[in-house]
């Protein structure tokens, strides 16, 4: 590492997971000049999963989310800088701000994240229409949850059915009320024992979807199918197949009804939006970088100036296998981008993003984890280890003979033998899988029939998560590569 | 507050004053431990804020939740009797005196 071509300063534009991230990793690689991070949002840096679930539910606070305590970013001479940048001036290497106020970069890194679509119709901006993407908005919405009776959710997303969950998830009743409890209670209509506490569900809650199943563009049928039954169960009215005509108000300026494009009219005094998030590019594209569904970038995340990256959300980045673009919005994306990008700035590596793609979502007590990406180009074979209707299972997803991405529900050992085996190209077919007795976990102990790849026990254990380069770069006596034809 | 130990491998110890109602991993992350990464902030989704509780303490903790043990099958530095991950391990008052040794590595 030659200090000579280090950077002076960094800057770096957003301060959500990937840009805090930034920030900590050219630290933690001994990076010594100036790096200011900064922030739209008037808080410390701090983390969006629990947003949707613990945040809304009450059993998290603010202070719980901060990814570091104040105190972490003067120690390590962190810049915290609260404020919008409204341009990037990349002949003087400077960003300003909308306060007048100015910043010269050595090097730059946007983390722009992304922002929630708006529903593009009449009544949107009612009172009572909320979106979810920051903690002020999650304050908003948990305060909106406590009185609100009839919830319709547009968009049956991550963060539609997320909230779906937690409006109908049950509130204790004081005690006393739960201390008289015998037992026996019943879920709301379905007849079937519960072991819940009595009470009641916070709210009526109708997800409306202009496809025909959930996570339509997230998951296969079989996930969608099991978590429009879980939904279900739990008391969620979905409408499939409808878009949303307007927002009518109550004549007071509060959303008293949400028009369906069929002429049809449900009550609501709180109205989430969940269609989606657009990257935040016009910065980027202001300043005359490439911008093609995302910042575009370079396989080593730097933008068409040697000067600039960007990451995590924002970016729009090429898949190692494919190089096809793509663009995640997720944690592992975020923090995985910060290190490469700080990695490379401090001179660390020079090595391509390919850290394999995974991801979380808790729904009552489900547990949805994915790896993999099916890139654009979808799957043509779907195997599914477990019974879908136990609650527990895993769907495999191929194209041809090729493992592109598994999900699992509540299956979390299926999920972590996924990350093992897609991370490592260890090759898994439709045969392997559908042939008895397979299981993720034993496929990786023994790939092929006598022909064992690692010896159990002795440092099987690499995570695929944040490997090192050679860690996930298949040594010669591993599988031929997934897209051998054999 | 409760005190808790954190031991490296070379030896070094810190000593740090935790809140009650946090996790073990938060505590080291707070305080510039090195050798506890927890890139999914502690949703015991990545595995990397891996440690080996102390044996005398073994007994005083929680056991952990199936998500957490099938977590710890897939560790970077292999899993003995006394692994948790510590964004699971919530501080309570009788973890005062707590001491947990760094693997080598998380990942």
């Amino acid at each position: 590492m030659t200090n000579s071509t280090h950077p002076a300063s960094v800057v770096v534009v957003g301060a959500g997971q990937g840009g805090h991230q930034t920030a900590v990793s050219l630290r933690e690689h001994g990076y010594r000049g100036s790096v200011t991070l900064i922030s739209a949002e008037d808080a410390l840096p701090y983390e969006r999963p629990p947003l949707s679930k613990a945040y809304l539910t009450g059993e998290a606070d603010q202070s719980q989310l901060w990814l570091r305590p104040a105190t972490y970013y003067v120690r390590q001479s962190i810049d915290l800088v609260g404020g919008t940048v409204t341009e990037i001036d990349r002949a003087a290497r400077t960003v300003r701000l909308a306060d007048g106020s100015s910043y010269e970069y050595g090097h730059l890194v946007l983390a722009t994240g992304a922002r929630p679509r708006a529903l593009d119709v009449q009544g949107a901006g009612l009172r009572g229409v909320h979106t979810l993407r920051t903690e002020q908005d999650a304050a908003e919405l948990r305060a909106a949850l406590a009185t609100a009776r009839r919830a319709v959710v547009v968009g049956a997303g991550f963060i539609g059915l997320e909230f779906a969950s937690v409006a109908r998830s049950v509130v204790p009743e004081p005690e006393g009320a739960t201390a008289r409890g015998s037992g026996g209670s019943t879920a709301r209509g379905t007849g079937r024992p519960t072991a819940r506490v009595p009470g009641r569900a916070r709210c009526e809650v109708t997800v409306v979807e202009a496809l025909d199943r959930p996570l339509a563009r997230a998951v296969s049928a079989p996930t969608a199918g099991h978590f429009t039954r879980l939904h279900r169960e739990e008391g969620t009215r979905f409408l499939f197949g409808r878009g949303v005509a307007a927002l009518h108000g109550d004549g007071r300026g509060r959303v008293a009804s949400v028009e369906l494009a069929d002429g049809r009219r449900l009550p609501a005094d709180l109205v989430l939006v969940g269609v989606g998030v657009t990257p935040r590019t016009e910065l980027a594209a202001a300043a005359g970088l490439a911008v093609n569904g995302g910042i575009t970038v370079d396989s080593r995340l730097l933008t068409g100036d040697p000067r600039i990256s960007a990451i995590g959300d924002c970016a729009a980045f090429p898949q190692v296998r494919s190089g096809n673009l793509l663009r995640l919005e997720s944690v592992q994306n975020a923090v995985g981008h910060a290190r490469l990008a700080a990695e490379r700035i401090t001179g660390s590596t020079t090595r391509a993003y390919d850290e394999l793609p995974w991801f979380w979502s808790d729904q009552f007590s489900t547990r949805l984890q994915i790896t993999g990406v099916t890139d654009g180009g979808g799957h043509d074979t779907e195997v599914v280890l477990g019974d879908v209707n136990s609650g527990a299972f895993s769907v495999l997803l191929f194209r041809g003979a090729d493992l592109l991405a598994v999900e699992s529900v509540n299956r979390p050992a299926d999920h972590l033998a996924a990350r093992q085996l897609l991370g490592r190209a260890i090759k898994v077919t439709p045969d392997y899988a559908t042939a008895p007795g397979f299981t993720l976990r034993g496929h990786l102990a023994h790939p092929t029939p006598g022909r064992p790849r690692h010896t159990p026990g002795a440092d099987r254990t690499v995570m695929p998560c944040r490997s090192s380069s050679a860690d996930v770069t298949p040594s010669p006596d591993t599988s031929p590569p997934a897209n051998d034809p054999s | 507050m409760p005190k808790i130990t954190y031991v490296a491998t070379d030896g070094t110890a810190r000593t740090i004053d935790v809140a009650v109602g946090t996790s073990v991993m938060r505590g080291a992350v707070f305080n510039d431990v090195d050798g506890i990464v927890a890139q999914c902030a502690g949703h015991a989704q990545c595995a990397t804020c891996h440690v080996y509780v102390d044996e005398a303490h073994l007994d005083q903790l929680e056991p952990a939740r199936p998500d957490e043990d099938d977590m710890l099958g897939f560790t970077a530095c292999p899993r003995r009797p006394n692994s948790r991950l510590s964004c699971q391990l919530k501080v309570t008052s009788d973890m005062d005196g707590l001491i947990v040794h760094l693997p080598e590595r998380q990942y």
